[in-house]
């Protein structure tokens, strides 16, 4: 049996897999074993690339065929071109960088249009740890200690929408998810991940 | 139509281990020659070669390696009569990452080696004797210009892959540089697009030490003595440069060779004494004035000139596998790095992985799992992709 974690993973994949274009190109920053890529590339016939930091996840990335690229991804966006790619897909990559603003900068830069995953901080279970319990969440998409979580930026449903109106982003593309589910109602407060595809206007 | 210069391929020997033939490629016979990029001409000349596994009808299986400077073609398995097996053994052979049950690769020796290549220490047709000094400057074009005599006489129109590390991942650029269209893939490991002024002085400072010596006698030693002493002293630096600060103090450490009383300066401790090693059983199968060209080679190389260096990539349709090592010195992963940097801005589809080792520079000779795990994926890849265009 597949765990709700799993099948939400599922899930999010089949989003981002939706909202890329047929035989479009595309780079990812942070992708890990390459999992994401990997569909993307067969799913949507994309010509797809990888920027990874962790050493056993470009191995990986080798061995499943990608091409990646070992840098950092703060800055490994730098040396692309303009409009160098369809898209850059950031899934869940907030969370591995210091300064989130400066990539979401260069990938507007870099990609036609930036695909984002991110974890919902406004979902009910972690409103009612902070509320109730005095501690830092710890969920199913947040399952971390405030000691060895790699997620060091935690931002809700509504923050995002806000930043994207605040820097002038077309927000063209949202999909809410909880587990194996859609959300449509309510999804600061019921999405566990949130999927956004922007552009700069 | 023009009749085709003249080329000769012998095969002399067979190879055991990763079954492979020996071979000699001679061409540009008199009144023939090569034109070099210094402008003077090379003729005739001669490349010791090997081979590995067989070439497949569709003669899409064919992978070069190159050697590092001071290296020869006997890359794999075991030559009749020798004990020694080739310098890429652990990544050449039946399963490995050059995997001679599925590829055939080609391994050759590069002009200005002393190694059964055309060097200085070969016979001048002009006078008979050995070039010494007359022997022309050689650069890493030429190099790769007299290998593509060589894939073009066994009749390979493109090869899977140039692979090499150090001065062979020069060779690898060259190639990607010159003949875009003859390589699905190359493999540049623990090298540069063009050497930096350290990289210069580390080779004058071993040039110095072989120039130095009496014997060397402007490299007019051939018959006589041999320039030993400089040699080896030269061999001696280049091997500082190959480790690194941990790998020596994990062979080393500050061990003592034996218990006896030390005597001023003879070599006391373990480091010392692996130095004079080296450097005394180098002397034994190099040549000081091919030493003296192929470092003079490297330190010329650069892949871009006065170009741009993402220009000299531009329109590559060739994937390509950049490695290189946390603890290498003596090419810094900066210089991969500024390789990648082109490429992402030429659009070449590229992997670059910085592997994490202690062993230097030596790293590529060393770290075979490593490369295994990168390398057979990426040639796997490469021809399913070769595969897929035809």
């Amino acid at each position: 049996m597949p765990t709700n974690d799993e099948l939400q993973q599922e899930l999010e994949f089949e989003v981002m897999a939706s909202m890329v274009r047929e035989g479009s190109t595309l780079i990812e920053v942070g992708c890990w074993e390459g999992d994401l890529l990997e569909l993307l590339i067969t799913k949507r016939n994309c010509r797809g690339y990888g920027i990874e930091e962790n050493h056993e996840g470009i191995y990986q990335c080798v061995e499943k065929g990608l091409s990646v690229m070992h840098d950092a991804l703060e800055t490994g966006l730098k040396d692309y071109p303009d409009k160098a790619f369809d898209y850059v897909v950031l899934d869940k990559s907030f969370a591995r960088v210091i300064v989130p603003d400066r990539l979401i900068h260069e990938s507007l830069r870099v990609g036609k249009q930036v695909i984002v995953n991110c974890s919902n901080f406004g979902h009910w279970h972690v409103r009612t740890q902070v509320l109730f319990g005095g501690k830092t969440p710890v969920t199913e998409s947040l399952p971390y200690q405030w000691y060895n979580t790699p997620n060091i930026h935690f931002l809700s449903v509504i923050d995002f929408l806000d930043y994207c109106a605040k820097n002038k982003l077309k927000v063209e593309q949202s999909v809410f998810v909880s587990g194996p589910k859609r959300i449509t109602l309510w999804p600061n407060l019921f999405a566990q991940s949130a999927i956004f595809l922007i552009s700069a206007e | 139509m023009p009749s085709q210069p003249a080329r000769v391929i012998m095969y002399t020997g067979a190879i055991t281990g990763a079954t492979g033939k020996v071979g000699h490629f001679n061409f540009a016979f008199p009144p023939d020659s090569m034109p070099l990029e210094s402008g003077e001409q090379l003729g005739p000349i001669s490349i010791a070669f090997e081979t590995y596994g067989e070439l497949n009808a569709a003669k899409s299986n064919a992978i070069l390696v190159c050697h590092g400077f001071s290296g020869d073609s006997h890359a794999a398995g075991y030559k009749e009569g020798e004990k020694g097996a080739g310098w890429w053994d652990g990544m050449i052979g039946p399963g490995r990452a050059f995997d001679t049950d599925k590829y055939y690769i080609i391994s050759s020796n590069c002009i200005g080696s002393c190694v059964g290549s055309t060097g200085p220490a070969s016979i001048n047709p002009i006078n008979g004797k050995p070039y010494g000094l007359d022997f022309p400057l050689i650069t890493i074009r030429d190099m790769v210009e007299a290998q593509r005599h060589l894939i073009d006489a066994l009749g390979i129109g493109k090869l899977l892959t140039v692979a090499g590390g150090s001065m062979g991942g020069m060779q690898a650029l060259q190639w990607l540089a010159a003949y875009p269209a003859r390589v699905r893939s190359v493999i540049p490991i623990a090298t540069a697009a063009k050497h930096s002024p350290q990289q210069i002085a580390f080779n004058e400072v071993e040039r110095q030490a072989i120039m130095a010596d009496p014997v060397w006698n402007n490299g007019a030693y051939y018959g006589g003595a041999l320039p030993e002493s400089g040699l080896g002293l030269a061999r001696a630096i280049g091997h500082i440069t190959f480790m690194s600060d941990k790998s020596m103090d994990a062979k080393f450490g500050r061990d003592l060779k034996s218990d006896k009383e030390p005597f001023k300066f003879t070599p006391e401790f373990q480091v010392e004494g692996y130095l004079r090693y080296r450097g005394n059983e180098f002397v034994k199968r190099f040549d000081a004035n091919s030493y003296l060209y192929l470092t003079k080679a490297m330190d010329f190389f650069d892949l871009a000139r006065d170009k741009p260096l993402h220009e000299v990539f531009r329109g590559s349709g060739a994937r390509v596998l950049l490695v290189s090592y946390t603890s290498d010195w003596l090419y810094p992963s900066y210089h991969s790095q500024a390789i990648a940097r082109a490429m992402k801005a030429a659009g070449v589809d590229v992997t670059y992985i910085e592997v994490e080792s202690d062993y230097g520079h030596d790293a590529f000779l060393v770290e075979f799992a490593e490369l295994t795990r990168l390398i057979k994926p990426f040639l796997e890849k490469s021809i399913k992709n070769a595969a897929d265009a035809h």
